[in-house]
């Protein structure tokens, strides 16, 4: 069933780099007649202290985020891997406290964006934009905590002017992991260095994903090595190229 | 290794490994194809699905009643006349085997593949003692001729190449020419293998499953050499860690399955042996005596957390390690442990302590690749959360080795700041701006961003970020 209004929470890391990527996911929201709350005291979902083992920490920022999200509305999420962390590991994180049940019926409500527009939404893209190629980087968190495999495939394919050449390693980590990036630099380093290998021999000249922190890494690598091809957030992509001008 | 702490440099050891592209090569090269292997066994996702369920149960069923089942199997061996012997530590079991081997006035020992036995060193522990411990699993053979430890549990010496083990055996085999031909290697292999069948005066070798309710020890193979080593000499000793006991019988085959499937993406091994007795009146062939050495090592510790004991349900299939995009780039020798990847990352702590193994339980990207592809379903990711967090914020009463090893105040520190930083919107913004301005110069010293910059380019933050786009484009805030 359609909500009538749903709430956004941006990420802090689409927040502060990609937050053309943030402003699409609203639009695309809004398009389908959807109110969109967004509310102004939001940061930052926790996940880094709490992949770091700092659970406290991690729990008063949750607890912060929870507060702001107080009506039974949808929460939607423009990541696959904050939108896992608040799904999945919120019940975990304040397990035996007195807020478990609000984080267990907060989790319920999470969603990620791309399959909240096609599962709850059902939406229908109708492109306006030139013949375009693009490559799709299936970010971890997104694919094996929260499913999302199909979806941003539907999406992509309703697009009749763009071919999606895949990755030949589609599945494999582009070597972000959050802290993990700079606690072993080398091994994110041969990591992402093989993802943007593996990206150039597609030729297209977009990488696409639905997880703002992998274009960052991938992103970074791009521009460090001048290759040509430039990262973008599904949903700015989406948008830019179905908006009525 | 730090003086003070004992603890390994997996920094140090990670980075060189990944100077060595031969290594890199070899390694994925080698592991594209066990995951291609692997994925044809599983073609569809439902039947994958429900054999996984049904494996993860059995061994969560095994280790639910694990202290019982230790004394079944103890009981059913004995009955069946085995000797059974119990080593709370390696040490233990090494004076267990040396004992054993003195009694019979054994100097010659060949060894079929077993993790356990690494564990235990056992190798270096009997050369000191005079006693010739002979490696005859191809793989392991090849790495004992070459004085290095396996890189894999499954394929120990997956790290080299067919020219280097081509050299290898140019050098150290007698009357051995040099050949990269596969076949010819092995067979060379193979004849000074079978020469140190018949002399030696005892066998040992690991054990996969052992079932309680009959007794029976279940080894799994390719090369018939565990059959030979546990067959043909008069004394066989199987050394088994305490969690592979599993209930019945009919345990076995749903574990056999995933087991074989996901380590080398075979239907069923070449070779499947059950032990149940020595030789028997008026048999002609097997072992006069049969021991099993039933090894703890930290396993009762591991067992004693309920949420940690699932890293017992691991069956070494080596599946996660195949799958793994760090294992892949390094290589195992990196770990300096004996267990590698991430079932290495979770095991390897729980066992030596996090003093000294802190670090390992942070060498992941937490992609989840592992934990999608275990065949009995053990969280891996989320056992890595859990030591990290064991690592640096334990709870009262933790059970872990060396809780609270890899605390730093540094770290403390730096995540109070965060905390405060991300619970008052006002401060949030204040640093958003900041690093907006100040983002591309300032922190460039820091050692944090000068990791992040080796590979790319400094993140650049947006003129205006969402909060501020939002706010302009009137999106309600309630
Ligand atoms: S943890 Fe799972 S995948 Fe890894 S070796 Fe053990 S059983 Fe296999």
């Amino acid at each position: 069933m359609k909500p009538e209004a749903v709430y956004f929470f941006g990420t802090c890391v689409v927040d502060l780099f990609f937050p053309e990527a943030g402003l699409a996911g609203i639009e695309l929201l809004k398009r389908e007649g959807v109110r969109v709350v967004f509310p102004r005291g939001q940061t930052c979902c926790a996940q880094p202290a709490y992949n770091c083992g700092y659970h406290e920490e991690a729990r008063a920022v949750a607890r912060g985020q929870m507060a702001l999200f107080p009506k039974p509305l949808p929460v939607v999420v423009p990541s696959g891997s904050c939108a896992g962390m608040m799904k999945h590991h919120y019940p975990d994180l304040f397990e035996g406290t007195p807020e478990h049940a609000q984080a267990v019926a907060f989790a319920a409500r999470v969603h990620e964006l791309t399959q909240f527009l096609v599962d709850v939404l059902g939406v229908r893209l109708t492109d306006r934009g030139e013949k375009a190629t693009v490559t799709w980087h299936s970010s971890c968190h997104g694919l094996r905590e929260m499913g999302l495999e199909a979806e941003p495939k539907a999406l992509l394919s309703q697009l009749s002017n763009v071919t999606v050449v895949p990755l030949k390693r589609e599945r494999e980590c582009c070597g972000f992991g959050g802290t993990f990036s700079v606690r072993y630099p080398d091994i994110s380093a041969a990591m992402v260095t093989d993802k943007i290998a593996d990206v150039a021999s597609t030729g297209a000249p977009t990488v696409l994903s639905a997880d703002a922190a992998c274009l960052l890494n991938i992103g970074g690598a791009l521009e460090k090595t001048g290759a040509a091809a430039r990262p973008m957030h599904l949903a700015e992509f989406l948008w830019e190229r179905t908006r009525e001008r | 290794m730090s003086a003070e702490t004992g603890a390994t440099d997996f920094h140090a050891s990670s980075s060189k490994a990944l100077l060595d592209p031969s290594l890199r090569a070899n390694f994925r090269r080698a592991m594209d194809g066990l995951m291609a292997k692997r994925a044809a066994q599983f073609p569809d996702p439902a039947e994958w699905n429900a054999l996984r369920d049904l494996a993860a149960s059995v061994r969560t069923r095994a280790l639910a009643k694990l202290p019982e089942l230790l004394e079944t199997l103890e009981a059913k061996c004995v009955a069946n006349g085995l000797k059974v012997h119990w080593a709370a530590t390696t040490d233990e079991a090494n004076a267990i085997v040396l004992a054993i081997l003195r009694d019979h006035g054994a100097t010659r020992l060949v060894k079929g593949k077993s993790m356990v036995s690494e564990e235990m060193h056992l190798n270096d522990f009997l050369s000191a003692n005079g006693v010739e411990s002979l490696e005859t699993d191809l793989g392991e053979y090849i790495i004992q001729l070459d004085g290095e430890t396996p890189s894999h549990i499954i394929m120990p010496a997956i790290h080299k190449n067919k020219q280097q083990i081509a050299r290898l055996f140019g050098q150290k085999i007698r009357d051995a020419v040099y050949t990269e031909d596969v076949d010819a290697l092995t067979a060379t292999a193979r004849r000074v293998l079978r020469q140190k069948f018949f002399e030696a005066e005892a066998g040992l070798s690991g054990v996969n499953f052992a079932v309680a309710e009959t007794g029976t020890l279940c080894l799994v193979e390719n090369e018939g050499n565990g059959r030979m080593s546990t067959h043909v000499p008069p004394i066989h000793i199987a050394v088994m860690g305490l969690e592979k006991v599993v209930e019945r019988l009919e345990d076995v085959p749903p574990l056999l399955t995933v087991l074989t499937r996901s380590a080398t993406g075979q239907p069923i091994s070449t070779y499947f042996n059950m032990i149940t007795a020595p030789r028997g009146p008026g048999e002609k062939d097997g072992p006069r005596e049969v021991h099993l050495v039933i090894l703890d090592n930290g396993r009762s510790r591991i067992f004693s957390d309920s949420e940690l004991q699932v890293t017992l349900r691991c069956i070494r299939c080596g599946a996660c390690m195949n799958y793994c995009p760090v294992y892949t780039r390094i290589g195992g020798h990196a770990y300096e442990a004996i267990y590698p990847g991430p079932i290495g990352m979770i095991l390897t702590p729980q066992i030596e302590g996090l003093k000294r193994r802190h670090e390992l339980p942070h060498a992941s990207s937490l992609c989840h690749a592992c934990t999608e592809i275990c065949p009995v379903e053990i969280p891996i990711t989320r056992l890595l959360v859990r030591l990290r967090k064991e690592a640096a914020q334990p709870p009262a009463g933790s059970k872990v080795l060396d809780a609270g090893g890899g605390r730093s105040r540094l770290e403390d520190l730096a995540w109070a700041g965060w905390q405060a930083a991300h619970t008052s919107p006002l401060l949030y913004r204040v640093m958003g701006t900041a690093l907006r301005l100040f983002g591309p110069l300032a922190p460039r010293g820091l050692p944090l961003l000068n990791a992040w910059t080796k590979s790319r380019t400094v993140p650049k933050r947006a003129k205006r970020t969402l909060q501020d786009l939002v706010r302009e484009k009137g999106i309600p805030d309630a």
